[in-house]
């Protein structure tokens, strides 16, 4: 288009505002096309899938359109930014409120054009990521792309006029079918639909988050307790802070409708449980057992917390020495994991991450155990250390390149852990048992255990 | 531009055809980049015409998918509507719904093709799935012409009186839609709205109440009549829905309850009195705490009890809806059962992070209390992003107090050194606030900060400066030496604030630092012109003050600075220049004003309040996104302030209660009622009805229900008819309960009908009646609503005077009857004995205890008047230790007998125990534990008791089985942490149930209880217990005994019957001469006779 004009011709610059809506201009067409629609409107009223280069792959609107430079100011708030975990959930435009949640590398940016109590939304747009990795297997730019026919059914579903309709996964998948190798070739070979031309029968009844008419050959049911360490180790190895943050996901594939309770050894130990939609609240409260009829297939039963009166333990210790020499260019990094009150477990999957002063350049460093890499971009040093045996304790140590000339940096960096310790729930939590009532089949029971590092943090 | 359309024309032909395409999409703005690709998306429409028209499906969808994958990216597909709309009919489900999908993104633009669709959802509006009739409904509504409007209409009405709650559910989203369509239709659509708000369906709650929000906020009194139902539904309903109904409640509970806020001990009265009503023990502990400072609306009580269950969602909205309602509603001593769980939320993403600490900042600066236990959990870790950091910080400031400040502190120097500097600063205004809020540590605080202006980073510095200087300015008194010290800095520091804090502390304290001053004005006065605005004008003002105080030294120099200062390129500086030089330099056109000077410029400054951004938040509602953006949001509802005076609590009972009111109004025109009948007819249909609900295994909350009504009985006129309506709640059973529980009611009236009337007619009312509330209830047919009102006012009128003072109207209508009441209430009773029998059986089973005992002294009345069970005739005041706090760790626990007739049913004795927390810190899930009870025995245990603030009690109900013996009771007493073996040994005066009857049958009884069943004692009489009113209240202070009337003044007699076989136990007290008396008891249960002899003789003896 540019080349079409002609050297002698003075158009004003053939704007390219036409093509790449600019921030000003745009702003002012964004008004334009509110100016028709000034009643109020609730709720959600478009979304926008945006990917880390800026690019918005995707656009929804339940109500009237709203022009894509709306995210322009997305994209301006995103700059001051500077990195994404920053970008501010909550912007406000002239006319409109973005509600932006950040996932697996995508923005979902709502639009808002009044008053919604914003942790709904937030909420939502999880829910909505959540069912994409449900459908796709992951929630990512490309799953998105290559299934946007189901992802547009799937929005469509959700929502009715920016509220939320259907967001069970159970339901969900008996409207819209997910797609998988075997089905997405027979549709391609009989013109079939991935869209279930059946009833949602779980609509309509009291349960609506489970389907009907589930069979299965072999009936189980899985539990699977996962229990996380947050904690602030200081200096010299105290601890600041700990917490158990524990959920129970289960796993159940059992026909018709089964009516579960589920009792543990010492319920007392969770002190603030959240539970799932299926659980009977009062049961729990007089007896505490959770009574439920779950859903089918995967689903998180509760996540729980265990007081923090109780002290906790934790099973690892980390000895660390880092130091930095004034007017040198160079620093010293020696650290030692080692394990503590393991209760016979070992301590596995051990990684350990460290972000580095900005000053620093690279790293020269020997591990006993395990392997190391150093990101010099991102300063971002990580450990792979595997299973800790008590024999011989991992040791990670060398010499930090500073750049010279750059002051001393303040403060030292804190080590990030994560370990795995298998079959050993560190509260002492126990399931005692599962009854099912309402099916005559017997089915088969599992409960797993598992203790890893949440939040976990030594500062040095 | 048309210049350049121009010269396309002229550049080449061939861009012709390219520019006619750009013409054609009207939403050019949406299409960026895409230009270039025009060409080829043309080519590739033409092939998605040819698909569309294809006659296999297959094709036709492989175009939709395209098309829908168009429309996905933005890009502009309209002009294949007319090829599209074609399909709309298309048998394939999966066309079809593709074929919505486009409808809805392009029906609004191309309005004249949409039109053509419209039979086909009309016609699918009549499909027998109603799966296709909502789709179809969701897709008629969206398509925003104006011209479908009153077919839009049509189809909403009509959805809305569907079977299916789905395509009701659906009906009420499209209201929201043709509401911003055309708001016009408003008054229709709200009739419609009022009419879904009275469905039943937990799936069309939430949806429905979104509709209210949005078309008729204002229109609170449609509310109403739906409060308690919504209140019992709440659980039930999907997440979302819960979300905006709580909202919708909170606003709703600000314009009809009373504020909870106004503290202390005003009503004590009040709650006495209903414990002595209240037959449901748990309740009346829940609510303890409460009334002992207010009475609370039974209303506002259900709304915060069914809301607290759903702190436990997993769902962050509505834990946040909770917390807010909890925050705005509740008393301020309940609001801290929702920190726990928004604490629960920071484990979730970094969205919800955000919003809930936001909310808590606001919380935290006006209730410390609530988030201090969780103090650790707003710790920082260096991973969280700034904006966390910064909300965790703001809390932590919030939270801090003379007993946490040094573990904060100890904590903020960690920050100070964080690599984030940003956040590093705001510790550092963070220590600021905690040193002027906190007296104790402001000198610590100030050293701290001043260690940090050594610091090497720039900003920590700068910061410091800032924040020592408002701190300096607190409490100027002695900080020559730190003044002294930042001077120094003064060369080294670059950051502007920072060197204009210190010059402005240099400045407004230069008598005390009188050396110094002024060479720091030589200093700056020459490098003024490179310096910041900001630092200008502090330069200045410093000279202005030195040229004030100490004029000698400094004259020349802010002369110099002035001078300066005129030139500036800024107008900001010479003005301030002009200005001040016309203050401070006398010359002969000075005003009056440069007298003055000194007084201007060395002024008392008051200190700077340093405050939390947080501080004014909570006028917004919380957590809404007005409060987050700390700005009014369009279309935030704004809540209102509590009411001085409750508006009247009577607008929510419900219709069909009035219609079942009325029914009893009309028809027992000579009705009589028992002032306690409410009461018990209430109960008696709660066990119908959680009966019936139990039959139908549903879960819901029914147990709640109960309490509720039970709770809202005090204030309906007719409790009765009232619970009918809020327990059928659930809609499988609603028919089935309503129709019990009407006959139920009907048995109720019957036994207060006299005789003539009752057979005959109350059959016909029986049936009648029934099915007229069923139909009220199941559908709001017009003629059956008008009845309704209709009866309203009939009752109302009838009901003369206010509706809470039933009893009085009722012991009129007795007085009018007959002169005596006790009299006259028992005669009566014996006419209805035979109309009430048949009916009274078979329902005995499911009535509560309470009424068990009273139909029982009705219906054996006629028999044997000598069964009749009493009210106490005393309540002992003294109380017997249970658990020392010393051997409780602080817990403590009394008991007494409360002598409440049948509280947990028969033959259990009732006790009450107050347990008091003497510790310093919660007692938590206080309950009874292992229980060792010799056979037979049986406890009815209290509730736990969930948290016991220090310092405080609470009183609890329980009721022991001793099995007429007395044999120790022996439980545990558990804590969260511990236990306690307890017992209770009851007296046996305590195991008696007073009884009335007349001498003569008392006579008769004592007859027959002679022999083996008479024991007695002759004993000595202390003088002042002669006469009769002493005796017979020391006998029944030591027994639970009734007194039965006596024709001769030296006998007493008093009877009652054991509590768990029932057998009669007479007393007789005769007074002889010379101060001794006879004491004779005649009863079957002959070891408790004589436990009971042995313990009555020691009371008439002494003094």
């Amino acid at each position: 288009m540019l080349m079409r004009c002609g050297p002698g011709c003075h158009c004003p610059s053939p704007s390219p505002s036409n093509l790449i809506p600019k921030r000003v201009t745009s702003k002012e067409s964004c008004q334009a096309t509110d100016g028709k629609h000034r009643q109020s409107q609730k709720m959600i009223h478009s979304l926008f899938l945006i990917n880390c280069s800026g690019d918005i792959f995707l656009e929804k609107h339940w109500k009237s359109v709203v022009s894509q430079s709306v995210c322009d100011y997305f994209f301006e708030a995103q700059e001051k930014a500077i990195d994404v975990e920053n970008v501010p959930p909550v912007i406000s435009t002239p006319h409109h409120y973005l509600i932006s949640i950040y996932r697996d590398k995508i923005f979902f940016v709502s639009v808002i054009q009044t008053e919604v109590p914003p942790l709904f939304v937030i909420e939502f747009l999880h829910r909505v990521a959540d069912t994409f990795q449900d459908y796709f297997g992951e929630c990512s730019e490309t799953a998105i792309k290559d299934n946007v026919v189901i992802v547009y059914e799937l929005l469509e579903e959700m929502l009715d006029n920016g509220f939320p309709l259907a967001t069970e996964s159970n339901i969900l998948k008996e409207l819209i079918k997910p797609p998988t190798i075997l089905r997405s070739v027979v549709n391609s070979i009989t013109g079939s639909s991935n869209v279930g031309d059946t009833l949602p029968t779980g609509q309509l009844s009291n349960i609506p988050w489970r389907r009907a008419g589930v069979k299965y050959t072999n009936n189980e049911a899985y539990f699977d307790v996962i229990e996380e360490i947050d904690a602030i180790i200081d200096k010299s190895g105290s601890t600041v802070f700990a917490e158990i943050q524990g959920v129970i996901d289960s796993c159940i594939k059992l026909s018709g409708m089964p009516d579960l309770s589920l009792s543990f050894m010492n319920p007392r130990l969770l002190d603030d449980v959240s539970f799932h939609p299926c659980i009977r609240f009062k049961r729990w409260e007089s007896e505490r057992v959770l009574s439920f009829i779950p859903p089918d297939g995967n689903f998180r039963l509760i996540s729980y917390r265990v007081s923090s009166q109780n002290l906790v333990a934790i099973p690892v210790y980390v000895k660390h020495m880092i130091s930095f020499k004034e007017n040198s260019s160079s620093g010293r990094f020696d650290v030692t994991i080692g394990p503590k009150q393991n209760m016979g477990k070992t301590v596995e999957g051990v990684v350990m991450t460290v972000h580095m002063p900005k000053a620093v350049l690279n790293m020269n460093l020997t591990a006993t155990q395990g392997s190391y890499t150093f990101d010099p971009v991102t300063k971002v040093l990580t450990w792979d250390v595997g299973k800790i045996t008590p024999q011989k304790l991992p040791n990670l140590k060398g010499i930090v390149n500073l750049q010279s000339g750059a002051p001393k940096p303040e403060e030292n960096p804190s080590l990030n852990i994560q370990f795995k310790i298998q079959q050993l729930a560190i509260s002492g939590l126990k399931v005692n048992r599962l009854d099912m009532y309402g099916e005559k089949y017997k089915p088969f029971k599992g409960v797993k255990y598992i203790t890893k590092a949440g939040k976990f943090q030594v500062r040095t | 531009m048309s210049g350049n359309g121009h010269s396309y024309g002229e550049q080449a032909g061939e861009a012709a055809p390219e520019l006619a395409q750009e013409a054609a999409p009207t939403t050019a703005p949406s299409v960026p980049a895409a230009f270039g690709l025009f060409s080829s998306d043309t080519k590739k429409n033409e092939d998605l015409k040819q698909m569309l028209e294809s006659s296999k499906d297959s094709a036709k969808l492989d175009a939709m998918k395209r098309i829908v994958g168009m429309i996905a990216k933005g890009k502009n597909a309209s002009e294949l509507f007319p090829a599209v709309v074609k399909n709309v009919a298309s048998k394939n489900i999966e066309i079809k719904k593709l074929v919505y999908v486009y409808l809805m993104r392009y029906a609004e633009e191309q309005q004249d093709l949409a039109l053509l669709s419209i039979s086909t959802f009309q016609r699918a509006l009549k499909d027998p799935n109603q799966l296709i009739r909502a789709s179809a409904l969701r897709v008629l509504s969206s398509i925003r012409v104006p011209i479908i409007v009153p077919i839009m209409m049509l189809a909403i009405k009509e959805a809305s009186s569907d079977l299916s709650p789905y395509v009701r559910k659906n009906a009420a989203h499209a209201i929201q839609k043709l509401y911003s369509l055309d708001p016009e239709q408003k008054e229709m659509l709200i009739e419609v709205i009022e009419k879904l708000l009275k469905d039943r369906s937990t799936l069309v709650a939430g949806s429905v109440v979104m509709a209210f929000e949005e078309v008729c906020p204002d229109r609170i009194d449609l509310i109403h009549k739906n409060y308690r139902k919504l209140c019992n539904l709440l659980v039930d309903v999907e997440e979302w829905g819960q979300v905006v109904i709580i909202h919708m409640l909170t606003r709703y509970a600000r314009t009809q309850f009373v504020s909870p806020w106004k503290t202390d001990d005003d009503v004590v009265e009040e709650y006495n009195e209903n414990n002595f009503y209240e037959s449901d023990g748990e309740q009346k502990e829940k609510d303890r705490n409460v009334k002992k400072t207010y009475t609370m609306d039974p209303d506002h009580r259900l709304l915060l009890r069914n809301t607290k269950p759903l702190l436990q969602s997993r769902n962050a909205a509505v834990v946040m809806a909770v917390a807010q309602l909890y925050w705005h509603l509740a008393p301020k001593s309940e609001a801290g059962i929702v920190s726990k769980s928004l604490v629960r939320l920071l484990r979730s993403n970094r969205e919800v992070q955000y919003i809930v600490l936001q909310n808590i900042a606001t919380m935290s600066i006006q209730r410390k209390g609530m988030f201090e236990p969780y103090l650790k959990s707003f710790y920082v870790r260096s991973t969280d992003p700034t904006m966390i950091k910064t909300l965790k910080l703001e809390i932590l400031t919030n939270l801090a107090n003379e007993a946490n400040i040094s573990t904060l502190l100890r904590e903020f120097q960690t920050y100070v050194k964080s690599q984030d500097k940003q956040f590093a600063a705001a510790t550092i205004q963070a220590i600021g606030r905690c040193a002027t809020n906190i007296t104790e540590v402001t000198d610590t605080c100030l050293n701290g900060l001043v260690c940090l202006l050594s610091n090497r980073d720039e900003t920590v510095v700068a910061e410091s400066v800032v924040v020592i200087k408002k701190l300096l300015q607190t409490q100027p008194a002695h900080h020559g030496e730190i003044i002294k010290h930042m001077a120094k800095l003064l060369d080294n520091i670059t950051v502007p604030v920072a060197r204009a804090s210190i010059l402005w502390l240099i400045g407004e304290y230069c008598e005390r630092v009188p050396k110094i001053a002024p060479d720091v004005l030589r200093k700056t006065a020459k490098s003024f012109t490179n310096e910041d605005d900001l630092v200008k004008l502090q330069i200045l003002n410093l000279g202005a003050k030195l040229y004030l105080t100490n004029s000698k030294q400094t004259k020349l120099l802010t002369q110099y600075v002035l001078n300066l200062g005129k030139y500036d390129q800024s107008y900001d500086i010479r003005d301030r220049t002009r200005f001040i030089r016309q203050l401070i330099v006398p010359n002969e056109k000075s005003g009056a004003l440069s007298k003055y000077a000194k007084k201007i410029f060395l002024a008392q400054k008051p200190a700077p309040l340093l405050e939390s951004p947080f501080k004014d938040r909570d006028h917004f509602q919380l957590g809404t996104l007005s409060h987050t953006l700390n700005s009014r949001a369009t279309g935030y509802l704004e809540l209102s302030d509590w009411p001085d005076v409750a508006p009247d609590p009577a607008v929510r009972n419900v219709e069909v209660a009035e219609s079942a009111k009325e029914w009893t109004a009309i028809l027992g025109k000579t009705k009589k009622e028992k002032p306690t009948e409410k009461f018990y007819s209430e109960s008696e249909e709660e066990e119908d009805e959680s009966a019936s609900t139990g039959a139908t295994e549903s879960e819901s909350g029914s147990e709640s229900e109960k309490e509720d009504k039970e709770e809202g009985s005090s204030d309906e006129s007719s409790g009765s008819s009232s619970s009918s309506e809020e327990s059928s709640d659930s809609e499988s059973d609603s028919k089935e309960s309503t129709a019990k529980k009407t006959s139920g009611a009907v048995k109720e009236s019957n036994a207060e009908e006299s005789k003539k009337k009752a057979k005959g007619i109350s059959k016909n009312r029986n049936t009648s009646s029934s099915s007229d509330t069923e139909s009220s209830s199941s559908e709001g047919s017009s003629s059956d609503s008008k009845s309704v009102s209709d009866s309203r006012s009939d009752s109302d009128s009838g009901k003369s005077g206010s509706a809470t003072s039933s009893k009085k109207e009722e012991k009129t209508a007795q007085d009018r009857k007959t002169p005596s009441k006790q009299d006259v209430f028992l005669l009566d009773l014996d006419d209805f004995y035979p109309v009430t029998t048949p009916v009274a059986v078979p329902t005995a089973a499911v009535l509560s205890p309470s009424l068990t005992a009273d139909l029982e002294g009705l219906s054996l009345s006629g028999s044997s008047v000598i069964d009749q069970v009493t009210t106490q005739v005393f309540v002992p005041t003294k109380t017997h230790e249970m658990l020392h706090r010393m051997t409780g760790k602080g817990l403590s626990a009394h008991y007494h007998f409360s002598r409440q007739p049948d509280m947990f049913g028969d033959h259990m004795v009732p006790v009450q125990v107050t347990v008091t927390n003497t510790t310093d810190q919660k007692i938590e899930n206080i309950h009874i534990g292992e229980k060792k009870l010799p056979l037979g025995m049986r406890i009815h245990e209290f509730n736990p008791i969930e948290c016991l603030e220090p310092g405080g009690s609470v009183t609890v109900s329980m009721g022991i089985d001793f099995c007429d013996s007395t044999q120790t009771a022996s439980f545990q007493l558990c804590t969260k942490d511990d236990h306690f073996n307890v017992n209770i040994q009851p007296p046996v005066g305590e195991l008696l149930l007073p009884v009335t009857m007349s001498e003569k049958d008392f006579k008769k009884e004592q007859g027959m209880l002679t022999g083996m069943n008479e024991t007695s004692a002759t004993i000595a009489v202390a003088p002042q217990n002669s006469t009769s009113l002493v005796i017979i209240e020391k006998v029944v202070k030591a027994a639970n005994l009734g007194v039965v009337p006596s024709g001769q003044d030296n006998i007493h007699r008093f009877a009652a019957k054991t509590v768990h076989s029932g057998s009669l136990m007479l007393v007789t007290v005769e007074l002889k001469e010379s101060s001794t008396a006879q004491l004779i008891i005649n009863t079957e249960k002959t070891v408790i006779g004589s436990v009971l002899l042995r313990e009555l003789k020691p009371v008439l003896s002494q003094g």
